[in-house]
């Protein structure tokens, strides 16, 4: 081992698929103990230069080294047996077995040719220990675990195999919030015993919060590396994307209030929410915040006939309706982007065109001829970037699809639209498109429901927030409210 | 660069290499004999091929949704035979034992649809259930033999055509049928059920959450499913007349034809004029096989081969399905 040599080296790297470059003389460095971020746009090609590092792929051209020596992967193992560990956003675990069956996957320790369930056990009891992290039992099974603990075992098996570094790709995306807290400490810990750390994500706090430098990749070319200490948000942005974005939210235009009650639960409540009363109007953005579990989601489903409320009444424009599933839903002119677009949002292998259409093809209530000729210019007028209508979605980005979901549900013209989880993980450029989109559809007299795990987004985005807690509204505060005051009202503790 | 991309996926895409290989098994054919391409041999070949091919359409709207149904099969034997039964020989009884089939028909899709998507019993389990149900009440019925026989009128269509055209000699009555059922698969499917069908084979929970009726596209599918079997009865009984072996083994040739016209297991994907074509191939291929003398035993043999080699085409040349492989365009 050379003390002056990097932990990692890459240099040089290009790679192309079916001969479009992806990546183009990427270098990257991170020394040992070093937390690092890859941050980018989607489609910058991030996810590449990780898979090429984990294996998953191998470069055209450029070199690896690990300690300081040549190393060139053709297999994930070969990686992995090289030190280097990578928690993608689906893990690689069993959901059958427990933890310490995990960790140890196809290592078992034996003992008389026997696997040795007890030493398995305690191994995986001391690298959860090195990690600080005492409320996960060796014994448990995987498959009732949280996402959150689902890491830390891919992460306890990466180090119980020696990994010297770990890559982990948008580690957060789906945690809450009190889970955050959880990697953070972790991604702490693991800098403290000298494991690299390689971080991919999106969201400019984690980075700042987590990350030693950072690394900005752009249309598959390295852009800069810097210390974070050097930095501040709206220069990586700018970097992200090539251009400064001056406001990230946009504002409501002046000289417009909001107007009727357009959507109006009162006294909501089933088994996870409860004395749900909640007015939005047209013109205006509501936004939901809550830690996970709080029944934001909850209510948009409720709302959305998905799990409908079984106590209160709702009405739309004045009108009292029953929802009791998405057709009734989608007829009383409500329509909801659902937080997982990939599997509740989105017919994959189908084109943008069915997509879109996809609404008004399955309702007759909304169908209609106009309709459907409005679908090309809903999809131009979000900036939809795809090579034709034609192209299949599985093959957009992930703000892109997101965009072909909004498409599919403005083209049913609805007058109440929720929103759950709009910009989870887009990049930059697609979010602000997304935020002024949502702003647009207001002034157009559309009532929007915004929910958000990113607090930042409910305040700069809302006009009033509605704060739950435990599956009931703990307050509600005026846009542009602190975080200190949602998270106040979050936690069940009464605002200062 | 793109456009010579777009070409390359085109020709290996699965829905089209089925016409390549359409014409690459006619061309064998010709090779063989070429007398095949002669108007009334042309014409035969078609009227012999239309049953599977007409299958293969009704087959189709099931796969596409997401789901098989293993039950045609029996249920074209099970028509044969009710057809059989029923006119007895009896002119007059043709229009009226007509109308039962397909009532008939419409009731076993119905009930393969219903239990499926109302029971939520996988249509594997659902269909080859209903493949022994129909297998074994039919013996039941007839005392294991087949009884009656079919009036002359029932068997024109299976039998006979537009005859004494230049060039072609007879234009089968199967063979308009079958162009009939074609064009009106590929409207159906450019219908709001179509669209939904197609989604809802490819992801039934986004199509469900859009409002779609999931359930009643599926169970459709198995009615249209039943309807083709139908049909494929009343030609097969007009053609080859009855017995107890009419339809065995069908529906695993007709799964075949469409897994080879590149319609994926597990739905939302392919196209019904390509499953058809899958079908047309098959036919094609046991022509080959009989002007090579090749015995009529080897023909399971061979379909399970396609089958296999089908799905492993369409698998492998599945495109890198990560977002990285086709960066946005700025």
């Amino acid at each position: 081992m050379s003390a002056t040599a990097p932990l990692l080296a890459m240099r040089g790297i290009d790679k192309a698929f079916l001969g479009v470059p992806v990546l183009s003389s990427v270098d990257l460095t991170v020394a040992r103990g070093e937390v690092h971020a890859l941050v980018g746009e989607n489609g910058a090609g991030k996810s590449t230069l990780m898979k090429i590092l984990a294996g998953v792929h191998t470069a055209d051209a450029g070199t690896i080294e690990l300690d300081g020596r040549a190393v060139s992967f053709t297999h994930p193992l070969q990686a992995q047996h090289a030190g280097v560990a990578s928690v993608f956003q689906e893990f690689n675990l069993l959901p059958e077995l427990t933890v310490a069956e995990n960790v140890h996957l196809g290592r078992e320790p034996k003992r008389r040719g026997l696997i040795d369930r007890r030493a398995m056990v305690d191994a995986t009891a001391a690298v959860l220990a090195d990690l600080g992290v005492e409320d996960l039992a060796p014994t448990a099974k995987v498959g009732s675990l949280s996402v959150a603990h689902q890491q830390i075992t891919e992460i306890a098996k990466a180090l119980s195999q020696g990994a010297g570094l770990v890559c982990m790709d948008e580690p957060t995306a789906a945690l809450a919030d009190a889970e955050v807290e959880l990697l953070y400490r972790l991604v702490g810990r693991l800098r403290e015993r000298g494991t690299a750390v390689l971080y991919v994500s999106h969201r400019l706090k984690e980075i700042f919060d987590l990350c030693d430098r950072i690394t900005v990749l752009k249309d598959g070319r390295l852009v800069d590396t810097t210390a974070t200490a050097d930095t501040t948000p709206d220069d990586l942005v700018a970097k992200m994307v090539g251009r400064r974005i001056e406001a990230q939210f946009p504002a409501p235009l002046p000289g417009t209030a909001p107007g009727e009650v357009r959507l109006k639960v009162a006294g909501g409540g089933n088994d996870w929410v409860d004395g749900i009363d909640l007015e939005v109007r047209a013109g205006e953005i509501v936004g939901l915040a809550g830690l996970q579990g709080s029944g934001r989601t909850e209510i948009a489903e409720a709302v959305f006939g998905i799990a409908p409320f079984t106590r209160g009444a709702v009405e739309v424009d004045g009108r009292p309706v029953r929802i009791t599933g998405p057709r009734k839903a989608i007829g009383a002119g409500i329509a909801l982007v659902t937080e997982d677009r990939k599997a509740q949002g989105l017919a994959l292998r189908q084109s943008v065109r069915a997509n879109a259409r996809m609404v008004l093809d399955a309702n007759a209530r909304v169908h209609s001829r106009r309709r459907l000729a409005r679908v090309s210019g809903i999809l131009s007028s979000l900036d939809l970037v795809a090579r034709g209508e034609d192209q299949e979605v599985r093959f957009l980005s992930g703000g892109n699809q997101q965009k072909v979901v909004v498409a599919k549900w403005l083209a049913a013209e609805p007058g109440v639209i929720v929103l759950d989880e709009p910009t989870r993980g887009i990049d930059v450029g697609a979010k602000h498109k997304l935020y002024s989109v949502v702003r647009d559809l207001a002034a157009e007299g559309l009532a929007v429901l915004l929910i958000a795990s990113e607090l930042i987004e409910v305040i700069g985005l809302a006009d009033r927030i509605v704060v739950l807690h435990d599956g009931r509204i703990a307050g509600e505060l005026p846009g542009g409210a602190t975080e200190q005051q949602v998270m106040a009202y979050a936690t069940g503790r009464a605002p200062e | 660069m793109t456009r010579a991309k777009d070409l390359l996926l085109r020709a290996t895409n699965p829905t089209a290499t089925v016409f390549v290989l359409l014409v690459l098994v006619f061309a064998a054919v010709f090779a063989m004999n070429p007398g095949f391409f002669q108007g009334p041999s042309l014409m035969a070949f078609l009227k012999q091929a239309a049953p599977l091919v007409i299958l293969a359409a009704g087959q189709y709207f099931v796969i596409v949704s997401g789901n098989f149904d293993l039950s045609v099969g029996a249920l074209v034997g099970a028509q044969v035979v009710i057809a059989a039964r029923l006119i007895d020989g009896e002119e007059s009884r043709t229009a009226p034992v007509l109308v039962a089939m397909v009532l008939f028909g419409i009731g076993v899709g119905l009930v393969n649809g219903l239990i499926t998507t109302a029971l939520k019993v996988q249509s594997f389990i659902t269909t080859l259930g209903m493949l022994l149900v129909l297998y074994g009440a039919i013996r039941l019925w007839t005392g294991g033999a087949p009884t009656g026989s079919l009036s002359e009128s029932f068997r024109v269509f299976g039998r006979m055509g537009i005859e004494d055209v230049p060039v072609l000699g007879q234009i089968p009555w199967a063979l308009l049928i079958m162009i009939a059922v074609g064009a009106g698969s590929v409207l159906l499917m450019r219908t709001r059920f179509g669209r939904v069908l197609m989604a809802a084979g490819d992801n039934e929970r986004a199509a469900a959450l859009s409002g779609a009726r999931v359930g009643a596209a599926r169970t459709l599918a198995f009615v249209l499913s039943g309807l083709s079997a139908t049909i494929a009865g009343v030609l097969i009984g007009g053609f080859a007349g009855v017995s107890a072996q009419v339809g065995d083994g069908l529906e695993f040739t007709v799964i075949t034809a469409v897994v080879l016209g590149g319609v994926v297991l597990g739905g939302g994907r392919g196209s019904v004029l390509a499953a058809m074509a899958g079908a047309l191939v098959i036919e094609a291929l046991f022509t080959l096989f009989n002007q090579m003398a090749l015995p009529a035993t080897l023909r399971p043999a061979v379909q399970g081969a396609i089958i296999i080699a089908a799905v492993a085409y369409a698998a492998r040349r599945r495109p890198v399905p990560t977002a990285t492989a086709t960066p946005t365009p700025s």
